[in-house]
């Protein structure tokens, strides 16, 4: 029976917080290029958001939605970690973070479809 | 059906060379891993170098890196940690290895120096007892925290320290805590200015490895949460360097 000092729910969510991080870190210049279109370049702006209907760029945002949402929700348990009183739940905190994570992407996923 | 010989994995050499050498240990029945440890080097090889002192979860000097995940041996059963009857035993990972499985914790120590680890009194020996009531808040703050046997088993398990190598680390931070809640101690603010700083309580990124292998269930994250507090709290009324 091998293991890791690492295997363990609150390492996994530390690892969450930093991936998306990065992952939005990387998405933002993305995202401001695409604001400077619309102000600046019209047509190149409408061609992009028409190349944003497709279905795999759907699926990314899907992604970047459930990004989104583990840093957020992540982010506010380190907080709550950092500022209020000790909580012995850790790991139901780190569930419910992750699901509610999860159940964003869904529900942007079915309105989406 | 139990194997009669578990094969273990003892890490031999120092830090920069070594291996990972297989012996084969009878098993017994409420066989811990330092029995294990122990076996190999008085019947098979005399040359083995480990560190153990109490046998009874005491002292804190048995603790090794035991299939993957740092363990005080002494009190960490075989039936627990290798039901398939293999064993890895190495040393405590980031602090140097001095011989096998026998580190180096010169650094770790210096550590609770550096986060003023010590207590300032206050009172000389012609001063009555402080009354401090065992139901008092600060009080139970510091019992909390000061089980702490001085193990390592935190510190070796703690990303941030393998990171940061001048992070002061969950042992030293715990034992700051206790003493910041220790209402008979007067060197409150060199304790505040020493683990406010960069290697001090906020490096710590939360991820909780301390409270996960505490062979003594202390809470070295909840431990340094308060300090980040009390530090912050301190920095914003101008009271830090």
């Amino acid at each position: 029976m091998r293991g890791s000092h690492r295997s363990h729910a609150n390492y996994w969510a530390f690892g969450l917080h930093r991936i998306s991080g990065i992952l939005l870190a990387l998405f933002l210049p993305i995202h401001f290029h695409v604001l400077y279109l619309a102000v600046h370049n019209d047509s190149v702006f409408d061609e992009f958001v028409y190349w944003a209907e497709s279905p795999l760029v759907k699926v990314a945002e899907t992604v970047l939605v459930v990004l989104l949402a583990l840093h957020l929700t992540g982010g506010v348990r380190l907080l709550a970690i950092e500022f209020f009183p000790w909580r012995d739940w850790q790991k139901t905190i780190v569930a419910v973070t992750t699901g509610l994570s999860l159940a964003t992407g869904l529900i942007f996923l079915l309105n989406v479809i | 059906m139990r194997e009669e010989n578990l094969i273990v994995s003892v890490w031999r050499g120092d830090g920069e060379q070594g291996e990972y050498v297989d012996y084969r240990v009878p098993r017994e029945e409420s066989q811990t891993v330092l029995d294990v440890v122990t076996y190999i080097q008085r019947k098979i090889d005399p040359t083995l170098s480990y560190r153990f002192s109490c046998r009874v979860g005491m002292c804190g000097s048995c603790a090794m890196t035991v299939n993957g995940k740092p363990r005080w041996t002494c009190r960490t059963h075989v039936s627990k940690v290798a039901p398939d009857g293999k064993l890895s035993v190495g040393p405590l990972r980031i602090m140097n290895v001095v011989k096998d499985l026998s580190v180096e914790m010169s650094d770790f120590f210096e550590k609770w120096v550096r986060a003023e680890g010590r207590f300032h009194p206050t009172k000389t020996r012609y001063d009555d007892f402080d009354a401090i009531k065992p139901a008092d808040n600060k009080r139970k703050i510091a019992s909390a925290g000061i089980e702490c046997i001085g193990c390592g088993i935190c510190y070796s398990g703690c990303d941030v320290v393998a990171w940061k190598a001048e992070y002061l680390g969950p042992a030293a931070l715990n034992r700051a805590w206790t003493l910041v809640n220790d209402v008979r101690d007067g060197g409150q603010i060199a304790r505040l200015n020493a683990i406010a700083g960069d290697a001090g309580c906020h490096a710590c990124h939360s991820q909780q490895g301390c409270v996960e292998n505490c062979p003594k269930h202390l809470n070295p994250t909840a431990s340094i949460a308060g300090l980040k507090r009390v530090t912050a709290f301190a920095a914003l009324k101008g009271g830090l360097k």
